[in-house]
Parts: structure tokens; C-alpha cells; sequence
């Protein structure tokens, strides 16, 4: 088996300090290997986004590590780390982000346009992975011009442009309805399915279900953990109760 | 589920013998619910019994009986699809008894019940997704020419059927998974509640201010 893209080892975030500290992420450790899937569910203030949010480089761990292809975040610098954000990573959000004045390729060819690539280069890797997502049609297109459903897959190529293999996805459904939803979960899913590793942060086990494996935190901690293999061990990740 | 209705209602689109119903009606429902081929001529033998359906003719060269349904048959089939099912009977449901008894029984861990069976479901839910794609990415794909022995449902209609049973499957086990993530809140809601009044020993005797509604607190095995 090929070595995880993303580990995250015994990861805890505190906000705040002494009495009023909330752990928002305790000791929690997760892999994603190139191509998987990997879902999040958990209650409101579970510690869903904060995980979200420490793997992508967003906010750092109080304690453990976490490293995306073989480089430990806590290592790097914040410029080099945004940096990394940039090349190896892209975000998805439930409100889509486009730039209203840009095309659909002109906003899928920016992050590699803040980059440092020339333009027409960019754009010609923007086509590319357009092309590859079946999304030419939608190329010259403003966001006002394309259905919710249609800006959120231009979302998902902007966040894979280029030679970026970790996505990460906080609720990319939520403003879309359940048809249009499953339609965005399976263009992300054949994106892993050719070898990206994912992050899908959602609270609805159908959308969950498109992952290869769904951990379950509760109170920052995984309480559940439904592994690829069926091995005991995996049905009982830290599953002690509360 | 009423195997004697789903006979008459594949039988009102033509006359067919009992092999064929099988399979036309397992196809027809994924093979969610299969049928064994005695139990469908034990019910056509009492659809004929009770006047709904006849035989249509003698045997093939096959041996094979073709069936048809009566005037009165297709009355009784109208009849079902104007009707809404009964849902005033609860079924009896193995997790709902269980979490009802983990939760009263001493010693029992009820969060590892919970814990388990959500890893459980969440799997089935994902194992009935990937069938859900699959079933997309054929009814996607080009249509195949509905044979000579298909009957009057159309691939892309057989298809379509059997994304709709799988849906279903899917809405039931989204539901069971709401349901245990709303136990486990409520289970945290009580033991909060119980830490906060002194875990009374007796419990006949509720602490004050311990709301009503929950129940005599009973279980001691799986303090928070």
C-alpha cells in the first residue's frame, strides 16, 4: 500500500486559556492515502472544522503534528506554509467562493495564477482540469451564469488544479438540494477515485457514505471510526465511553 | 410485504407461469426481497382458490402453466394502489428493543451499543451508496434494447425501480444513524442532568429538579 498523503498524529487544539480553554480537537489521529475518502461527522461543536481547519494548514495544532506529503506543518514557517497550502492543497466551502467578475476557467486557473505561473499556462492547466471533470462547457461561464451545483464542481477544480492531491471539503453540499448535493459528492469522489486524497467534512450520513471510511467525533475526540478493513480493532477506535 | 399483490400486479401487464414472476419480480426490486419458487405457486394456487387469478390455458411444451388475472383480480389489485399502506402497526424492530433494554438493564454499556451499531450502519450506508453509483453510472450509460422476453417495463424503468427500492434502503439507514446520534445526545443530556442533582441512590426518589418525562433513573452501568 502507498504511504498516507496526510497524518495526523495525536493531534489536540485548545482555544483559549486556563478556565475558559475548550479542547476543541484531543488527541486525534487520522491517515488519508492517496485516493480515499475520508468523511467527518460529528454534533455541532464536535471539532469537525477545527479538524478541517489543522489539516489544511489553517490553524495549527497546541499539540501532536500533522504532515501532507511527507512535510510536517509545524516545521515550515507561516510563509512557506502558505506556500504549501497553495501547491499541495485546495479548499471547497459550502458557498462556492468563485470571483463573480472572473470565467469559470479564469477562477480555476487563480490559484496557480497567484502562484507564479503565466497566465496562459495557468489558463491551460485550468482547461485541462475542466476537461478532465467534464466541465468544458461551463468554461467561459460567470458564476451568475451557472447553477449552484455547476459553481460548486468549478469549485472542486479550482481546489485540484495543477499537481495539488489533498482536497478538503467543509460542507460542500450544504447550500445545494439533495439531488444536485449527490451529484457535487460524486465528482468528488471520482477525483479521489483517481488517486487525490480527501477531507469531506459533512453532519449528513448520506453524504458520509460516499467516503471510504467516516470518523465520528464527539466532543473533539473520534468515537468512531468506520475503517476500510473489518477488523475488530477499527469498529473500536478510542470508543471508550463518555 | 405482500408477495400475493406484487404477483398480481406483474400478471396485469400479461399472462405469465411462475418462474418467470419470480424472476421478473426480483428484478423489478433488486433482489432486495427474493422469493423462493415454491412460495410463488403456493400463492398463485391460493389466488386461484380465491378467484383473483386463473390458469390461461394448458401447459407449454415446457410443462409450464401461464396465469391471468380474473376481472376480479385486477378490482383487488386497483383497490391496492388506491390504498396507503398500514403504518398504525409498529413493526417490531431488533435495535429499537435493544436500546430500550441496553438502557434499563444494569451493566449493560449502552454508548458502546450505540458506537457499534452506528459503525455498522454507517458501512451498510456506504456499501448501499456505492450500489446507488453504480446504478446511476449504468442508467447513465447507453440503453440496452429491452429483449423479446422482457416484459412491458422498460430497462431504463427497471432501472429507475430499482434505484427507488435502493433509495429507500438508503433514507431507512440515514434515519437509524439520526436516531442514534439523537440517543447519544440524550443519554449525555441525562447523565449531565443526574451528575447535577447528586446521583440519587433510590430511584423511587428523583432529585429535585430533576425534570419529568425521563423515567425512573435505573441504569448504573455507564456513568459519564
Amino acid at each position: 500500500m502507498t504511504a498516507p498523503h496526510v497524518v495526523l498524529t495525536d493531534v489536540t487544539r485548545v482555544h483559549g486559556e486556563g478556565e475558559t480553554a475548550v479542547t476543541a480537537l484531543d488527541a486525534v489521529s487520522l491517515q488519508i492515502h492517496p485516493g480515499e475518502l475520508v468523511a467527518v461527522m460529528g454534533p455541532s461543536g464536535s471539532g469537525k472544522s477545527t479538524l478541517l481547519n489543522v489539516a489544511g494548514g489553517l490553524d495549527r495544532p497546541t499539540s501532536g503534528t500533522v504532515s501532507i506529503g511527507g512535510q510536517e506543518l509545524g516545521s515550515l514557517g507561516p510563509r512557506d506554509l502558505a506556500r504549501l497550502r497553495r501547491r499541495r492543497m485546495g479548499f471547497v466551502f459550502q458557498d462556492y467562493n468563485l470571483i463573480p467578475s472572473l470565467t469559470a476557467a479564469e477562477n480555476v486557473a487563480l490559484p496557480l495564477e497567484l502562484d507564479g505561473t503565466r497566465a496562459r499556462l495557468a489558463r491551460r492547466h485550468a482547461r485541462h482540469t475542466l476537461d478532465l471533470m467534464d466541465l468544458m462547457e461551463l468554461s467561459d461561464r460567470y458564476p451568475d451564469q451557472m447553477s449552484g451545483g455547476q459553481q460548486q464542481r468549478v469549485a472542486i477544480a479550482r481546489a485540484l488544479v495543477g499537481s495539488r492531491r489533498f482536497v478538503l471539503a467543509d460542507e460542500p453540499t450544504g447550500a445545494l438540494d439533495s439531488h444536485t448535493g449527490e451529484e457535487v459528492l460524486r465528482v468528488l469522489r471520482e477525483r479521489c477515485d483517481d488517486g487525490v486524497a480527501g477531507l469531506l467534512v459533512t453532519h449528513e450520513a448520506r453524504h458520509a457514505a460516499w467516503a471510504d471510511r467516516v470518523v465520528f467525533l464527539r466532543d473533539g475526540r473520534v468515537v468512531d471510526s468506520t475503517g476500510g478493513a473489518d477488523r475488530a480493532e477499527d469498529l473500536l477506535v478510542a470508543g471508550d465511553p463518555r | 410485504m405482500s408477495v400475493r399483490l406484487g404477483l398480481m400486479a406483474l400478471l396485469s401487464e400479461g399472462d405469465s407461469y411462475g418462474a418467470r414472476l419470480r424472476a421478473e419480480f426480483e428484478e423489478r426490486t433488486g433482489g432486495t426481497w427474493p422469493l423462493n419458487v415454491g412460495q410463488v405457486y403456493t400463492t398463485l394456487e391460493r389466488l386461484v382458490r380465491d378467484g383473483l387469478v386463473e390458469q390461461a390455458g394448458e401447459a407449454d411444451d415446457e410443462g409450464r402453466i401461464s396465469y391471468r388475472l380474473t376481472a376480479a383480480g385486477h378490482a383487488e389489485l386497483a383497490t391496492w394502489w388506491t390504498t396507503p399502506v398500514d403504518r398504525t402497526s409498529t413493526p417490531r424492530d431488533e435495535l429499537t428493543i435493544k436500546l430500550a433494554l441496553a438502557v434499563t438493564t444494569p451493566g449493560v454499556d449502552v454508548h458502546r451499543v450505540v458506537q457499534g451499531q452506528r459503525t455498522s450502519t454507517l458501512k451498510h450506508l456506504r456499501d448501499l451508496t456505492r450500489l446507488k453509483r453504480d446504478a446511476l453510472d449504468r442508467s447513465e450509460g447507453p440503453a440496452e434494447r429491452a429483449t423479446a422476453e422482457a416484459s412491458a417495463a422498460t430497462e431504463a424503468e427497471r432501472g429507475l425501480a430499482w434505484l427507488l427500492v435502493l433509495e429507500n434502503l438508503v433514507f431507512a439507514a440515514e434515519a437509524e444513524v439520526r436516531w442514534l446520534d439523537h440517543v447519544e445526545s440524550v443519554l449525555a443530556r441525562h447523565a449531565a442532568r443526574r451528575g447535577r442533582a447528586g446521583r440519587p441512590p433510590v430511584p423511587s426518589a428523583p432529585a429535585p429538579g430533576a425534570s419529568a418525562g425521563v423515567g425512573p433513573a435505573r441504569t448504573e452501568g455507564n456513568p459519564s
